[in-house]
């Protein structure tokens, strides 16, 4: 019977099942953060244990850091704890760990596929959702908790039950002016931000199959947003590509012996899913949220949608977020005003991502009133970016430039929403709260429509900027 | 502490109705609250924004307080895998929390400290609800090992994976000890890997 990459993927890494029927699954990569670790590390002391592969975790800090000054110590007394824990927690036990030094710090979902960590066929765990970002390789990558963290330490295993699987297939062409983003926000609207629980999704179709890696990773990434612990691309010559010569992949002879493991990871075909999902990729336009979720989406020509077109069960979060965002049912959402534009996090951080909001920048100044941050998403995106001026054609048209961190996606470090700014944000998550203020409003979209919201001051079409 | 402590067969306790689907675990705990290398004081913070918003959250209300069962709408727990958001409500009280679904990262965490999360019907959970706000102090039973909640006379079906639920009612939740007992299994497996043998 043909089977599917999660088969695979899964069986190679089964240890054994375990008394209580879940699966005892081998991580076969661990990437850690100062956030969600510090417990870990200290629970493995309480116990006496020890790191059962070491050679299999890494870390990096990117979600306290702040994005201006990085020099130590962090003006947050708080942040500069978690930072020293950090330090000393890789010190003590032998791990790893990409800091500022090194040239290769950044956020951790754009690290591990940047440095050749994340590799096709592997289990990838990390205490962090966004973690299915890393699927993008062909990799069955997922967010934990602290305590699965400790156990991943300790065991380089974890307690688990294999999802069902859902192909979701892109067909037709994107047009000019829409991204990756907005794909994966399309295919959350139709699927609903509750429509992947208990699913795994396997990405597919000739838009998938088009997309570059840093494009595939945007969609993985915001897997978790409609509920799926993961989400993976097949393995196939871009993946190949984009992985030859980085820095811990396979070299030379060892780099095509693994090229063809990697394919042969791939679902075969024929393969059958629990269920099947399609859109239509050509009548996607640039998407972006106007509610509290990010299911919660238009097209940037629509209408704000009224309550009652929601299922009843949901029309009273529908009543809360028009509430929070200030927003009129049939409203359009184009020229709705902004206070913040931000470029940056695990989604959209990559070099691709800045080079595309760079073009737009071209196009003008940043609106009085905006203030408007380019973060990029690595120390070497940092580094690239910088190579090709895209630093300066930002700072020319009024974006600040960043250091590289978590953020404006995040309330944890000083880049966050003041009181009840809008902001127009490249990031996964509009939650109330989310950006640093209990009463800030987030408006996700692709990093194009963003500098095109920053340039005019409210949510623009960026396909007439484009044009 | 014998194993007979971790054991999670039954959960009685006071009930906490909280309406509304997914609610994400940064409502649960905004992450400024994240910045401590301890859970300690979650407990303190948990809905610290949604309450200040709100005066009628049912985490303001002075007769829920003392409760240990929450029961919740659609997706609850969706968003962020910080461990921060079962540990605050953990601290708060919470030992059992019964919806519609859960958000998977969420609900393993919950798994992983010993909390049991069941599926009930909307129908059902509307009804819970609705009659915990009535009767605050009336106890619930969370009976995990036979799938149902009870409430006054009315027994609800609510439901567990087989998985988590043998791990919760067989005490093996905190899961490090049984992993560990696969002992070189877990090496033997990791050398099949060619990425970890060498190519």
């Amino acid at each position: 019977m043909a089977r599917t990459l999660l088969d695979k993927v899964w069986d190679a890494h089964t240890v054994r099942t375990l008394p209580s029927g879940q699966t005892q699954l081998l991580i076969g990569l661990h990437l850690i953060h100062e956030v969600t670790t510090p417990q870990a590390f200290q629970m493995l002391r309480d116990s006496k244990l020890k790191v059962r592969m070491p050679e299999r975790t890494f870390g990096t800090l990117d979600h306290i850091i702040p994005t201006t000054d990085q020099a130590r110590p962090y003006a947050d007394p708080l942040a500069e704890e978690m930072a020293v824990h950090m330090i000393r927690n890789m010190k003590d036990f032998s791990l790893p760990l990409f800091d500022m030094s090194t040239g290769k710090q950044g956020i951790v979902h754009v690290i591990g596929p940047e440095l050749g960590l994340s590799q096709p066929g592997m289990t990838i765990a990390c205490g962090d959702s966004h973690t299915s970002t890393h699927g993008a390789v062909g990799a069955i990558a997922f967010g934990i908790g602290t305590t699965q963290v400790r156990d991943v330490l300790a065991t380089q295993c974890l307690s688990m039950a294999k999802p069902k699987l859902r192909q979701v297939r892109v067909d037709g062409a994107l047009a000019k002016g829409v991204y990756a983003k907005d794909v994966i926000l399309a295919i959350i609207n139709q699927l609903g931000v509750k429509g992947g629980v208990g699913y795994a999704y396997e990405y597919a179709g000739p838009v998938i199959d088009r997309m570059t890696m840093e494009e595939r990773l945007t969609v993985c990434n915001m897997s978790i947003e409609g509920a799926a612990r993961f989400g993976y691309v097949n393995p196939d010559t871009t993946t190949i590509d984009y992985l030859r010569g980085r820095q811990y992949a396979p070299a030379g002879a060892a780099f095509d012996k693994a090229a063809a493991w990697w394919k042969s990871v791939a679902t075969e075909p024929g393969a059958s899913f629990d269920d099947v999902a399609r859109l239509d990729g050509s009548a996607i336009e640039p998407m972006v949220t106007w509610g509290i979720n990010p299911g919660m989406s238009v097209g940037v020509s629509q209408r704000i949608p009224a309550p009652e077109s929601a299922p009843e069960a949901d029309r009273s979060t529908f009543r809360e977020a028009l509430a929070h965002m200030s927003f009129q049912a049939g409203q359009p959402i184009k020229g709705a005003k902004i206070d913040v534009a931000f470029v940056g996090s695990c989604t959209n951080g990559r070099l691709s991502d800045l080079r595309i909001a760079a073009e737009v920048a071209k196009k003008g100044k940043v609106a009085k009133g905006v203030r408007a941050l380019i973060v990029p998403g690595s120390q070497q995106v940092a580094r690239a970016a910088e190579a090709e001026g895209l630093h300066d054609t930002f700072q020319a048209a009024g974006f600040e430039w960043r250091k590289a961190g978590c953020s404006m996606c995040l309330g944890m470090n000083p880049d966050q929403l003041v009181g009840r700014e809008m902001s127009a944000s490249s990031s996964n998550r509009n939650f109330i709260g989310r950006q640093g203020s209990p009463t800030g409003r987030t408006l996700l979209m692709s990093p194009a429509m963003v500098a095109a919201a920053a340039i005019t001051g409210a949510v623009a079409d960026v396909r007439e900027i484009l044009k | 502490m014998s194993t007979v402590d971790f054991k999670r067969r039954q959960i009685t306790g006071r009930g906490i109705p909280l309406p509304g689907n997914d609610i994400d675990t940064d409502r649960i705990i905004p992450a400024r609250f994240l910045k401590e290398v301890t859970f300690t004081t979650m407990g303190e913070h948990a809905f610290e924004d949604a309450k200040k918003q709100n005066p009628e959250h049912p985490f303001n209300s002075p007769v829920h307080k003392g409760a240990s069962v929450l029961v919740v709408g659609q997706n609850f727990g969706c968003g962020s895998s910080r461990e921060h958001a079962p540990q605050a409500l953990m601290r708060w009280g919470i030992a059992a929390i019964v919806g519609g679904s859960f958000g998977e990262i969420f609900f393993g965490n919950c798994v992983m400290l010993g909390i049991p999360c069941l599926r009930a019907s909307q129908e059902d959970l509307e009804w819970l609800q609705r009659e915990l706000s009535r009767s605050p102090q009336s106890p619930v039973m969370v009976d995990v090992e036979k799938q149902e909640v009870r409430f006054g006379s009315r027994t609800i079906k609510a439901t567990i994976p087989d998985g988590p639920r043998n791990q919760l009612v067989g005490g093996t939740w905190d899961s490090t000890a049984v992993l560990l007992e696969a002992g070189a299994a877990i090496e033997t497996t990791a050398r099949k890997l060619p990425y970890v043998a060498g190519w």
